[in-house]
């Protein structure tokens, strides 16, 4: 389940996933954020520039502030709260 | 030049300059050279390039009289090996009557419904390609050679201003990934400098030919903003900007994408 949603996040970052012969490298592997803490990892997705203004990382539950969204997207979040949610459960595994 | 112009220039360049990710002349590369061997094979031979299927009917094009007028374009620029060498090289180029810059594209078009009477073309229709690459070809290998004067300097700058801007729901901008993020990979894609040599250009993903518009609609797409119309200023600002940026690289058309 949270494999699908992971999907976008494998744009900019690689993570332990052998069938997936497309991932990214503008950021770190997820197994990185295995030394995080549960907090951390929520707040990285949420709103990355936290944690570093500069991000290039899309904010995953952000809908406003932003420019010229396409119709279709406007007004939402790029994940729901309860996808976040089984992301950060999965990145927890990975600890 | 007055010294109103001189400064603007001067301004222009003091702003190109100093921006924190823009790329030096030096390390400047074309698509082309991220490609694989086998891609570039592809566009180098002229016999393999499927580009030159479209090059090849927008000669006969040009040679076809068209419209009310009855006239073809090799009626009014003759041989086009001659008189449209050089001419993508400098397009989007100002237009006085509309007072804005117009891409090649757009020129063709203006051509063809003020000076041949005939039905508009549409953008991105086979032969709107067909004539854009064939006259496009005639400046293969030659450099980019974007002039920016008083008239043309606000619509650089707003080109450039739209190529910084984070947008869409992803909320990237064009800078962050051509210019801080160049030669890494986006999944399964080499990003590269977004440098527009080669348009209208064949992708092997479009399994066609496409328009610099189309590709730019293309990562509007992928960061889920909401895409231009073509032929709209706000694109032409963007194409400018990136032709001003490429000034001196040299002119593939019809080049090959993967
Ligand atoms: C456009 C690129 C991009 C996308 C898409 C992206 N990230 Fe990131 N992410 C980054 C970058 C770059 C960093 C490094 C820190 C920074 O600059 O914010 C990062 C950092 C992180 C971190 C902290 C890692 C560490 O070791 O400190 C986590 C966790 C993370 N991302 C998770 C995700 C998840 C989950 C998704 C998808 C839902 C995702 N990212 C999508 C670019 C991206
Ligand atoms: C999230 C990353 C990303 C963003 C943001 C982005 N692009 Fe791109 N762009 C790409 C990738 C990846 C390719 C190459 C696609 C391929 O080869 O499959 C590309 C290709 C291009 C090309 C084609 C270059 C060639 O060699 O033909 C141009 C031009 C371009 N982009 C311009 C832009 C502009 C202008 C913007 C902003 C409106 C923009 N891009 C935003 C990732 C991005």
């Amino acid at each position: 389940m949270a494999n699908r949603q992971v999907g976008l996040c494998l744009l900019c970052h690689s993570g332990p996933f052998p069938d997936e012969r497309f991932q990214g490298d503008l950021a770190p592997d997820l197994r990185n954020a295995a030394r995080l803490i549960e907090g951390e990892i929520r707040q990285r997705i949420v709103d990355p520039t936290k944690a570093n203004p500069q991000s290039i990382m899309p904010a995953y539950y952000k809908s406003e502030g932003l420019a010229r969204v396409a119709p279709v997207y406007r007004g939402k979040t790029v994940l729901t709260a309860e996808q976040i949610e089984d992301i950060v459960a999965y990145l927890l595994t990975l600890k | 030049m007055s010294l109103r112009t001189a400064l603007l220039f001067a301004a222009s360049l003091l702003c190109a300059g100093a921006g924190a990710g823009e790329i030096p002349p030096s390390e400047r590369r074309s698509g082309y050279d991220l490609m694989s061997r086998e891609t570039r094979a592809i566009q180098d031979d002229d016999a393999t390039n499927p580009g030159m299927l479209w090059v090849l009917d927008g000669e006969a094009l040009w040679n076809r009289k068209a419209g009310a007028v009855g006239r073809a374009c090799a009626a009014c620029h003759g041989d086009a090996r001659t008189s449209m060498k050089g001419v993508a090289a400098r397009y989007p180029a100002f237009d006085a009557a509309l007072r804005r810059p117009v891409n090649l594209e757009e020129r063709i078009k203006l051509c063809r419904s003020e000076r041949q009477k005939a039905p508009p073309l549409a953008f991105e229709s086979r032969d709107l390609l067909a004539l854009t690459a064939y006259v496009a070809r005639q400046s293969r290998g030659l450099p980019i050679a974007i002039v920016i004067d008083e008239r043309t300097l606000p619509f650089l700058d707003a080109g450039r201003e739209a190529f910084h801007r984070r947008q869409g729901q992803l909320n990237l901008a064009c800078s962050q990934c051509h210019d801080d993020n160049w030669g890494r990979r986006l999944a399964g894609s080499l990003i590269p400098q977004a440098h527009p040599t080669g348009y209208p250009l064949y992708r092997l993903e479009w399994q066609g030919l496409g328009s610099l518009e189309r590709r730019l609609r293309n990562c509007l797409i992928g960061i889920r903003a909401e895409p231009y119309a073509f032929g709209a200023p706000e694109f032409v600002d963007l194409e400018l900007y990136l032709m001003w940026r490429a000034n001196g690289m040299k002119i593939e058309t019809p080049a090959v994408r993967p």
